[in-house]
């Protein structure tokens, strides 16, 4: 990807979070955010993470690897538990990576 | 209660923030080291990490970066992640009315998870506190330990070899994100069809399996929950 692109990545990113963070702080801040769309954005975490994690542990070059020979989905598979056990960011960031590099090494 | 000055205020919430810095220290290095590793030079990642001083989202940019995204795809995954600040928005826009727009802006960029969190909880807990000032010396806190950790993550970044496969630990960082957010049923069932239809279709052209997985998934939560709420009339026990 090119310098510039990634300049107008940036930009375009910036304004938009910025405007999303002062939304009602400047624009609406004698309203209540609309109940609908309080119950709609309660799930956008969740779906939003779990789409981007999952593609990116399952393909490998661009073809989807089910089977122990791909060390980022056992990996991620183990952190996953880890997280939910500890719920401790540091710990399932090492123990994930620590795996990773263990099954890098051996295959 | 003794009201809080100015000073006493700031300072409170600089003290507040600190126990929360630590897991926004690795979360900043994590972010400058994989921000070089997918081949982001280090003067925009270091813009990134100052102009929009959102972790979360950065790190999805960076990871769709890596696997080649288009720019738009990027750019509207990177809000998406980011549309939770509406909500956080709207919740602390009546303590910031009596500032000037400048200082509203200043306030609005400087919002974030933790800044936010630390705040509601502690104006709605007591009224000793000046909001404004604890407000600013967490947020003013938190955003100078960013801006240290990404830069440290940066130079560091570029010292570490590609191979070493660092930009894996972008979705391991994601992972104890998701699992806070998995707080109910609704929410897991957002996160499974969110994360299987984005990679039953992520071959689509334009990432379109990307944004299909966001928008499915959160209409699934959204129905899930839609439907676990009992009836009028049905829940007479």
């Amino acid at each position: 990807m090119s310098g510039s692109t990634l300049l107008w990545i940036t930009l375009a990113m910036a304004v938009g979070t910025f405007l999303l963070r002062l939304s009602f702080i400047q624009f609406f801040a004698d309203r209540e955010v609309p109940p609908i769309l309080e119950r709609i954005l309660r799930y956008v975490p969740s779906a939003a993470v779990s789409a981007i994690i999952l593609p990116a542990i399952v393909y490998v070059n661009g073809t989807p690897d089910i089977s122990l020979g791909n060390e980022r989905l056992l990996a991620g598979a183990i952190a996953l538990g880890v997280a939910m056990r500890t719920r401790s960011f540091p710990l399932t960031v090492g123990t994930g990576m620590a795996i990773f590099w263990v099954l890098r090494w051996l295959f | 209660m003794r009201q809080m000055n100015p000073r006493e205020s700031f300072w409170a919430g600089a003290k507040e923030i600190t126990p929360i810095l630590m897991g926004i220290i690795p979360f900043g290095m994590i972010s400058g080291i994989t921000a070089v590793n997918v081949g982001i030079d280090r003067g925009t990642a270091m813009l990134m990490s100052v102009f929009v001083f959102a972790g979360a989202s950065q790190l999805a940019a960076y990871q769709l970066i890596a696997s080649g995204a288009v720019s738009f795809v990027i750019v509207y995954t990177a809000l998406v992640v980011n549309l939770r600040f509406v909500v956080y928005s709207a919740s602390i826009a009546p303590y910031f009315k009596p500032l000037s727009t400048p200082w509203k802006w200043i306030y609005a960029y400087l919002l974030t998870d933790q800044g936010y969190a630390i705040s509601l909880i502690r104006f709605r807990e007591d009224e000793d506190v000046d909001p404004l000032w604890y407000y600013l010396g967490a947020s003013v806190l938190l955003w100078i330990t960013w801006q240290i950790f990404s830069a440290l993550g940066i130079f560091l970044g570029s010292a570490v070899p590609e191979h070493w496969g660092l930009d894996f630990a972008i979705p391991l960082t994601f992972m104890a994100v998701l699992v806070k957010s998995l707080d109910s049923r609704p929410s897991i069932i957002a996160a499974l069809v969110g994360g299987l239809l984005a990679t039953a279709a992520y071959n689509l052209p334009l990432n379109l399996g990307l944004i299909i997985g966001v928008l499915s998934g959160i209409m699934a939560g959204y129905w899930a929950e839609a439907a676990g709420r009992p009836r009028r009339g049905s829940d007479a026990s």
